[in-house]
């Protein structure tokens, strides 16, 4: 009959259709196993006690990681450092603003066009305005790129958590008639302990991982450095120039490095969330 | 097996189940039993549907009598947490029984929400999406259905010029009448409205009382409302429900003046009229 | 007294957070102030000239952006047409089809895609997509797509692997977490009645989405897919690891090619003189902007969805 066939042809285009979306989401997970299996497979030999000791290496040489490691600790700590309370505080003016503001309204676009902008220009911006004012590359210019890319980030997620803390709280201490600097502070504490500890650390997993922006800011160092007006080193960078070079024991560091990398990347990205789905 | 048979002409159906079997009913609810999440929601119903009339489910929110009307189209289907027991009568086959053909049924058995609910689709599409699902007609076919269903549905003469605009533009009457001129469009056997007026003007809602009136010649007609006004207004046999217990069934006026149970009596004196 | 001095720091407080929220605004112009001026060298040396010239020669002095503005269109429109069907698949399949236990794992490990750095996209790239894409996937394609006359010019170049299209593989893989995310916040909009609504005809679930769902989001979806875009023609260090960083003007699919992200970090370190850097400087410029008119585009469409 004309009307069973219909139906059996519907059936099955529905079946095939969730049968095309099954192997979408198989394509992306395996995609992700593959890189960790190659990390795994590629760096797990070269990962050792080495790796923490040592500092980087001339070309065929034996060494470690150790400046990249404590650059990379350095820099993108003191990115959180500078842009986290800058951040907060440009939310806190968003949530207070009544919708209407033309300046929030503004703001809030332009924060979120901000969070998309490719990271290479924010390093060319700081290299223009830090590094050629100062005449050379260092890691104060290298924490500022990565602070210029956190704020946006820590912008949006505590815009919606301070929101959200706000409101149960507005009208009873309102009614008690504090001033509202006050209702801030009381709210941030609340709202620090259910989503800015989460939006802080997703905004650290990310800058962790940023490459272009450091390469014209803070560059590298083959030292041990501690000074912020000096050139630093940084695992993305360590491991790009090593990845692309022709050496060896350079490249075994590279997939030692970005498996690392990786690793605490992910295992911040599980913390945050699972932080996050706690208070929820 | 009126599973297998389409596109047959409706009231002809029912004429003939008329003279064949007088004491059909359009659904018999058995022991209906049903549970979401930890919640009992309906327990141990039992009810009959009867033919070509206007039952109207009364009762509290929370009575469960949208919950027993989404158990007539299996709509808790779409909710995993969501379960019933027990059994729906329809044409004799249990249609909460694992082997029924959802989409046949949701043809033969079309449900109206409480708001409109247009597709973000033309007036025309809205009504040939309903249609196409179950037949393959010709272009001109289709034409006449959508305009057969429009015309049943008081809507024709206020659209018929507009018909490729889109639905979303209606007003909120209008869209209402939209959706249930989608739904008759399928010539189903039974129509379920889930408090069709409650989003809509007092106008509006005069339209669609008069509407599903004479929508009774085509399908038997399940209404729940918490509009006790409405109810006497325009159904032919009320059941009341509460805490998802059926407490008394009954012709409308019979129940009005002389309700048998005091929770009836309660529920009449103090719900809510319009 | 107490009183005067609490509504004082109230206001410092406010106005505070207002100078801060003002000065937000202000970077972006000061990013396109600061790029203007650095590259003005550059500009006036070429003039128009230098957006629609292929030339590339830092010994001679003479730079043209259009090869690396080309290259950048091309990878990133080749990873929106392979990302975007995919990122809508998985999208689906989270929202729709998986059972309830498996959407949150499902979601969660799409979304810790997007948080591996660009970087390691890119070493993957190179030592492992690359060798797979032109041993296996190369010839596949250029024995049958590119057997099309006219068309057996783009598909051509030699089996290395790098190339332009190599680059708009990664992109995809990197641009598809952060489509499938947003395209899933867009899926739960759709009203739960509206859905009964389709359901309650008999339609089937490819039905509803197709002719319910999908049409209910179609701005959204059109923003998720320019905001998809705006993140691919910015990325730099995957794509710079895959692309070949060949100059002029590529038109063969897997030839090595360059992107501007590629350019600028490939040789931004070699660049002695004035012009030299001036004109990778204007790069960057043209990247600001072109990016910068698409999020915004992308921002625009997206934000009908926010505030129902």
């Amino acid at each position: 009959m004309n009307t069973h066939y219909l139906h059996q042809k519907r059936l099955l285009q529905d079946r095939l259709f969730t049968l095309l979306c099954a192997l979408a989401v198989l394509l992306g997970l395996s995609v992700i196993a593959a890189v960790l299996w190659t990390l795994i497979s590629k760096g797990y030999s070269h990962v050792d006690l080495l790796l923490f000791t040592e500092l980087t290496p001339g070309p065929n040489m034996a060494g470690g990681l150790l400046n990249a490691f404590v650059g990379s600790l350095i820099m993108p700590g003191l990115a959180l450092l500078i842009s986290a309370p800058i951040a907060v505080l440009i939310a806190i003016y968003l949530v207070e603003s009544p919708s209407t503001h033309r300046l929030a309204r503004y703001v809030r676009f332009f924060n979120d066009v901000l969070l998309s902008a490719p990271s290479i220009i924010v390093g060319l911006f700081i290299y223009i305005m830090v590094v050629r004012t100062m005449g050379h590359f260092s890691a104060m210019a290298g924490a500022l790129s990565l602070a210029v890319i956190a704020l946006p980030m820590i912008v949006r997620a505590s815009e919606d958590v301070i929101s959200l803390s706000a409101q149960p709280l507005r009208e009873a201490v309102m009614a008690l008639g504090a001033p509202r600097w006050a209702f801030v502070w009381l709210v941030l504490a609340h709202a620090a302990r259910s989503g800015i500890i989460t939006a802080l650390l997703l905004a650290f997993a990310r800058v962790l991982g940023e490459t272009a922006p450091l390469l014209f800011t803070a560059l590298n160092s083959s030292f041990l450095v501690t000074n912020l007006w000096q050139p630093m080193a940084n695992l993305p960078v360590v491991i790009y120039q090593f990845a692309m070079s022709p050496y060896d024991n350079w490249q075994g560091l590279a997939w030692a490095g970005a498996l690392m990398l990786t690793i605490v990347i992910l295992v911040i990205n599980l913390l945050a969330r699972l932080i996050g789905m706690q208070k929820s | 097996m009126l599973y297998a048979v389409d596109g047959l002409n409706l009231t002809e159906k029912l004429e003939s189940d008329v003279v064949n079997s007088p004491d059909e009913h359009a659904l018999s609810v058995r022991q209906l039993d049903f549970y979401y999440g930890g919640v009992h929601a309906l327990t141990k119903i039992d009810l009959s549907i009867p033919k070509g009339k206007v039952t109207a489910m009364i009762g509290a929110s929370g009575s469960g009598k949208s919950t027993l009307l989404r158990t007539f189209n299996q709509m808790y289907r779409l909710y995993p947490e969501q379960r019933v027991t027990g059994e729906i009568l329809f044409h004799n086959r249990n249609l909460l029984s694992k082997e029924t053909d959802i989409q046949q049924l949701r043809k033969q058995i079309g449900m109206v929400f409480q708001k409109p609910t247009p597709f973000p689709l033309s007036i025309f599409d809205n009504i040939a999406f309903a249609i196409k699902l179950h037949e393959s007609l010709s272009k001109h076919d289709l034409a006449e259905r959508v305009e057969e269903a429009l015309t049943q549905a008081a809507l024709w003469d206020e659209v018929k010029d507009k018909l490729k605009t889109p639905a979303i533009k209606l007003s909120g009457g209008q869209q209402q009448r939209l959706c249930i001129a989608r739904t008759i469009a399928t010539k189903p056997e039974i129509l379920l409205l889930d408090e069709p007026t409650s989003a809509l003007d007092p106008k509006s809602t005069r339209q669609i009382e008069a509407l599903m009136l004479t929508l009774k010649n085509l399908a038997t007609i399940v209404l729940v409302t918490h509009n006790l006004a409405q109810a006497r207004r325009i159904s032919d046999d009320i059941a009341f429900l509460h805490h998802g217990e059926l407490i008394e069934v009954g012709p409308t006026e019979v129940l009005f003046t002389q309700p048998k149970n005091v929770l009836t009596q309660q529920y009449l004196a103090h719900g809510e009229d319009e | 007294m107490q009183l005067r001095r609490a509504a004082v720091l109230d206001n410092w407080f406010f106005a505070t957070t207002r100078f801060l929220a003002a000065g937000s605004l202000l970077l972006v112009a000061a990013i396109f102030i600061a790029l203007f001026i650095s590259s003005w060298p550059a500009l006036r040396e070429f003039g128009f000239g230098f957006f629609i010239s292929s030339d590339w020669d830092p010994v001679f002095l003479k730079f043209g952006a259009f090869g690396a503005i080309l290259g950048t269109l091309v990878t990133s429109l080749i990873a929106l047409i392979l990302a975007v069907p995919l990122a809508l698949g998985i999208a689906l399949f989270i929202t729709e089809m998986a059972p309830g236990w498996l959407k949150r794992p499902i979601a969660l490990v799409i979304e810790l895609m997007a948080g591996i750095p660009s970087i390691i996209y890119g070493m993957w790239g190179l030592f492992v997509l690359a060798p797979l894409i032109s041993e296996w996937v190369q010839p596949v394609i250029q024995n049958s797509v590119g057997r099309i006359s006219g068309l057996s010019h783009v598909f051509s170049g030699p089996p290395l692997g790098i190339g332009l299209f190599t680059a708009g593989v990664i992109l995809a893989i990197m641009i598809i977490p952060l489509m499938a995310s947003v395209l899933q916040d867009l899926l739960r909009t759709v009203p739960a009645l509206l859905k009964e609504a389709a359901y309650g005809h008999g339609a089937t679930r490819f039905e509803v989405i197709k002719t319910v769902m999908l049409p209910y989001i179609r701005t959204g979806i059109l923003g998720s897919v320019i905001l998809g875009f705006g993140r691919a023609l910015g990325e730099t260090m995957a794509v710079t690891f895959v692309i070949g960083n060949a100059h002029g003007l590529i038109t063969q699919l897997f030839a090595p090619g360059a992107s501007i992200a590629s350019v600028i970090a490939n040789e931004f370190a070699e660049a002695t003189g004035t012009l030299y850097p001036s004109s990778l400087l204007a790069l960057g410029l043209i990247l600001f902007i072109i990016t910068f008119i698409v999020l915004v585009c992308a921002r625009a469409l997206l934000n009908r969805y926010k505030h129902p």
